[in-house]
């Protein structure tokens, strides 16, 4: 058996636009980071092959699923997550409130990682079709929804959306 | 000056709960940290079936921050057997360790475990646990396992059969030597993993005084009370159940599995919190699975396509063990449905339940139902296909009609559906889906070679088991009803504690509405407590769709009392007889007369100063309700499918999808649509992409993870068309059926037939699901063989 290396590393990261230094062993994910050290358990764990997408989060502004990054590589990135996204007090962002008003989620778990994905992909493509919405959500799994209602969502938020 | 009545039920008001979820503060039991909590993990067998020689714990149990280790013979006699809750009478019940001790039985069957402080350490411990074992031979297709000479699983379960269960009506035989023909099917109902989003997790509290609390994402949390206590031998009273958020539940989170009694007991033990969490790869090796059945059916005809009888004989797959449900699922579940929505007079079916060395298979959205659908569905379609004539009027020729409800199918004493009108909802499918136009397309794209093909399948099933002396009958250990406090506080709002379990469904929405209705009181001034044995009263949970049906009825008839009993407070109040005491819109008044009204929070502040009662009536405004359903309501529908196979690849893309739904009154059809999207996406999951592989030799387990096994992203379903029809269950007060299992009930065999139909020109009737890529395009590539021969 080889000896598990469990000397410290500091890794230091701006969080939700708060600074942070915290000492995590080599083997640590980011999201294991995100979610044990920091408590921020709006980011979740769905599967253990980077397959779910419950666990995206942004680094330096591009989603990204959050296991699949040690969390030693995040030294320096600047990272938002679910909570971030509309800090308490604030209004629901855009896609949040498209997410209420058209049902798209239901057991929620997969919900913070989902608003991620959809975040980025307006920031790269305000307009998408709807081929191209589900081709750009295809990180993300949602059990729930039958995605129908996600669709609908991000349709209304799509720049077509808005004008219409 | 009178407001008009409140009225919520069938608005489709936005979900209540969504704000925690959309801004990350939902919580769900893996958010859980407490002081002091330690880490559990396990060790699980690598074997689908070996004796285990011996187990050495030493160099684990001197791991670092490793605080216990144990296996099988350490708990053998403390906690456990694990008990299935439905057992079928006559059944053959396999004992069943919380460890294994002297024998595994599947891949993924617990062995060991280790608890450390930190989760790493109790993983990394995990794997210096050495096991010896000593191979034996493994059986994991349910026929393989019926046959001579197969591996035998437990010595109690001879031939490896747990349950026999017949259920008859009318004479087949008879009805067989008067068809014109008897056409045959054999249909496997492929074995799927439920997949939560949010896989299982524990965490056990034990405090000082002698009280333990369990956190778990519990569909039935009083029942998972019961279980603990009854195998644990934790008193009941001293066990609080504490279900949070959950992610996802669909039937898999209703057992009571091994981790769910180490936990407590490991917490009682060492006197600290402990925790376990599954992960994904887990999960698909000790979370129940789903389906897995064999049917083989015969139709005695006529050649006008009436259906004189059917015989069913199914072989459904249990696992390595009975686990809760397992007994029921295959035999009650299944074959008495086998029928469908087709008035067929004489039936004979038989099904056996039988073990294999495989992970337990358990109530999965639909639990039998689905499979019995596709038994009535794909022989209903054979049937059109055989003798040339038009899927739907082949059906319509069929339907029961709408005027024969009540209706009891081949005269049966166990099965009743109350209501429906299959016609109504076919008429409205047909319209939506533009059925004779798509018709049109099909066959001119066919001209050009191009393969659309377009399903059909209706569906009933019944919705919430009760009355619960008729769940004695089948051997279910449990009620059939359902339980609900409304509490009213000393301003006039309302909390209601609900024995009904949210797992997604958006409960806080739809209860309050039903609750609001009756109360004649805002929405906003409702709360809806679930999930905690400590406040909520007693209860049986989330499953079978039977959170509207009985525990919206039990909101719905508490909420009935409240108001029966503030209009007598109010009667006193405004100094009138309670005959003439109107009320609405939160106002008590007396019609007719100038006497100034009173509002329900001045009654409810009465009811609690109790200052001005009237003689005889007790203080205080909050009514419990144990609602025990005398029936049990049928949903029903029609579901069209279109689809486009493109034979060089054998890919199939679902074009068009279209659900019309009588799940009875309607609560939110908002929510209602968004039970039918998920569970139709996931009976197409089923038709076109997810199956479970076990290698047939070794029993390994080959979908071990979400890389292997293919749950449909948003690129692989298409949009969905959910309509509804309104035909009020008689069953209950609010007329409502059950809706969350329609769409994994309809969705497949409507998929499989919409296939079946593209590859029609290729001469192709017969395709078992999951319809990938591979399975199609080798049976076009065998057709065409065929064809140039």
């Amino acid at each position: 058996m080889t000896k598990v290396d469990d000397r410290l590393h500091a890794v230091t990261i701006e969080i939700n636009g708060a600074r942070r230094t915290i000492e995590v062993p080599a083997r640590k994910l980011l999201v294991q980071l995100i979610r044990d050290d920091l408590g921020l358990t709006g980011t979740h764990v769905g599967c253990d092959t980077s397959q779910c997408g419950a666990c995206t989060v942004e680094i330096d502004g591009r989603a990204v699923k959050s296991c699949t990054v040690l969390a030693v590589m995040a030294d320096g990135v600047s990272i938002t997550t679910i909570e971030g996204v509309s800090p308490p007090g604030a209004a629901l962002d855009p896609v949040q409130a498209a997410f209420h008003e058209h049902h798209a989620l239901q057991c929620g778990f997969c919900t913070p990682g989902m608003i991620m994905s959809v975040r980025q992909l307006l920031r790269t493509n305000p307009d998408p079709t709807e081929a191209e919405i589900r081709h750009g959500l295809a990180g993300n799994i949602c059990r729930c929804t039958g995605y129908h209602n996600i669709v609908r969502a991000v349709e209304a938020l799509a720049l077509k959306g808005v004008e219409r | 000056m009178n407001a008009p009545a409140i009225r919520y039920v069938g608005q489709p008001l936005r979900r209540r709960e969504d704000f925690k979820f959309l801004t990350g503060k939902g919580r769900y039991v893996d958010d859980t940290k407490l002081p002091g909590m330690l880490h559990m993990a396990v060790l699980r067998s690598p074997h689908a079936h070996a004796e285990i020689k011996c187990i050495d714990i030493t160099k684990a149990a001197a791991a670092p921050g490793v605080r216990l280790v144990l296996s099988g013979k350490d708990l053998a006699g403390k906690i456990g057997p694990i008990m299935p809750n439905w057992i079928i009478p006559g059944s053959k019940v396999p004992f069943r360790p919380v460890l294994a001790i002297d024998r595994v039985r599947f891949v993924g069957e617990c062995v060991a475990l280790v608890v450390a402080e930190q989760q790493a350490a109790a993983y990394d411990a995990v794997d210096l646990i050495e096991v010896d074992y000593e191979p034996l031979p493994a059986v994991v297709d349910e026929e393989a396992a019926t046959r001579n000479g197969a591996p035998q699983l437990h010595d109690n379960v001879p031939g490896n059969i747990t349950t026999i269960y017949k259920v008859r009506g009318g004479d087949y035989q008879k009805a067989a030597r008067e068809a014109d023909q008897i056409i045959s099917l054999r249909l496997v109902n492929n074995r799927l993993i439920p997949t939560c989003m949010e896989t299982r997790c524990i965490v056990a509290d034990p405090t000082p005084d002698g009280t333990l609390t369990v956190y778990i994402g519990s569909q039935v949390p009083h029942m998972h009370r019961r279980w603990i206590a009854e195998t644990t031998g934790i008193p009941e009273h001293l066990l609080r159940i504490v279900a949070p958020d959950i992610g996802g539940g669909f039937g898999a989170k209703m057992h009571l599995y091994p981790e769910d009694l180490l936990c407590p007991y490991l917490a009682r033990q060492l006197g600290t919190p402990v925790k376990w969490w599954e992960s994904r790869s887990e999960s698909h090796q000790s979370t129940s699975h789903g389906r897995a059945h064999i049917e083989s059916i015969e139709a005695a005809i006529r050649n006008d396509g009436t259906i004189l009888g059917m015989k069913v004989e199914t072989l459904g797959n249990a696992g390595a063990y009975l686990s809760n449900m397992a007994s029921g699922g295959p035999t009650v579940n299944t074959i008495n449905f086998g029928t469908g929505t087709y008035e067929i007079e004489n039936y004979e079916a038989i099904s056996r339940v039988v073990v294999t060395n495989t992970v337990p298979v358990d109530a999965y959205r639909g639990y039998g139902r689905p499979e019995a659908a596709y038994i009535a569905e794909r022989t209903i379609d054979a049937v059109a296909r055989h003798l040339n004539l038009d899927q739907v009027e082949v059906r319509r020729k069929n339907f029961i009609q709408p005027t024969d409800f009540p209706h009891r199918p081949y005269g049966s004493a166990g099965v009743m559906f109350d209501s429906g009108n299959y016609q109504g909802c076919l008429d409205k499918a047909l319209a939506a889906f533009d059925y004779d136009g798509r018709r049109r397309e099909r066959a001119a794209l066919l001209r050009d070679g191009i393969y659309r093909g377009i399903g059909v399948a209706a569906y009933t099933h019944m919705c919430g088991m009760a009355p619960s002396r008729r769940l004695a009958l089948s051997g279910f250990d449990r009620g059939g009803w359902e339980s609900a406090r409304v509490s009213i506080d000393s301003s006039g709002r309302a909390t209601i504690y609900s024995g009904s379990m949210s797992q997604g469904h958006g409960h806080l929405t739809s209860l309050s509405q039903i609750a609001a209705d009756v109360l004649q009181i805002p929405i906003e001034n409702i709360d809806v407590v679930q999930g905690d044995t400590r406040q909520v009263q007693a209860g049986h949970g989330t499953f079978n769709s039977r959170s509207m049906a009985v525990g919206g009825s039990s909101v719905h008839v508490s909420s009935e009392r409240i108001v029966a009993k503030a209009k007598k407070i109010a009667a006193g109040m405004l100094e009138v007889d309670e005959k003439d005491v109107a009320y609405s819109a939160g106002t008590f008044s007396v019609p007719g007369t100038d006497i100034a009204a009173v509002s329900f929070a001045k009654v409810a502040r009465m009811a609690y100063v109790g200052h001005r009662l009237p003689d005889g009536l007790a203080p205080g405004l909050d009514e419990t309700v144990f609602y025990d359903p005398t029936g049990m309501g049928s949903p029903s529908g029609v579901h069209l499918a279109y689809v486009e196979v493109d034979a060089e690849t054998g890919i199939v893309r679902v074009l068009d999808y279209v659900a019309v739904d009588d799940v009875g009154t309607l609560i939110n059809p908002l929510l209602a649509a968004g039970q039918i999207h998920g569970g139709v996406v996931q009976g197409i999951a089923q038709a076109l992409y997810e199956e479970v592989s076990y290698d047939s030799e070794s029993g390994q387990l080959l979908t071990g993870s979400l890389l292997d096994y293919a749950v449909p992203r948003a690129e692989h379903v298409p949009n969905i068309t959910s309509l509804f029809q309104e035909t009020p269950s008689p069953t209950n007060p609010i007329g409502v059926k059950g809706i969350g299992e329609s769409g994994s009930i309809a969705a497949p065999p409507c998929m499989v037939h919409a296939v079946l139909d593209a590859l029609s020109p290729f001469g192709i009737t017969h395709l078992d699901m999951p319809l990938t890529p591979p399975r199609v395009w080798s049976a076009i590539t065998k057709a065409r063989a065929g064809a140039d021969r």
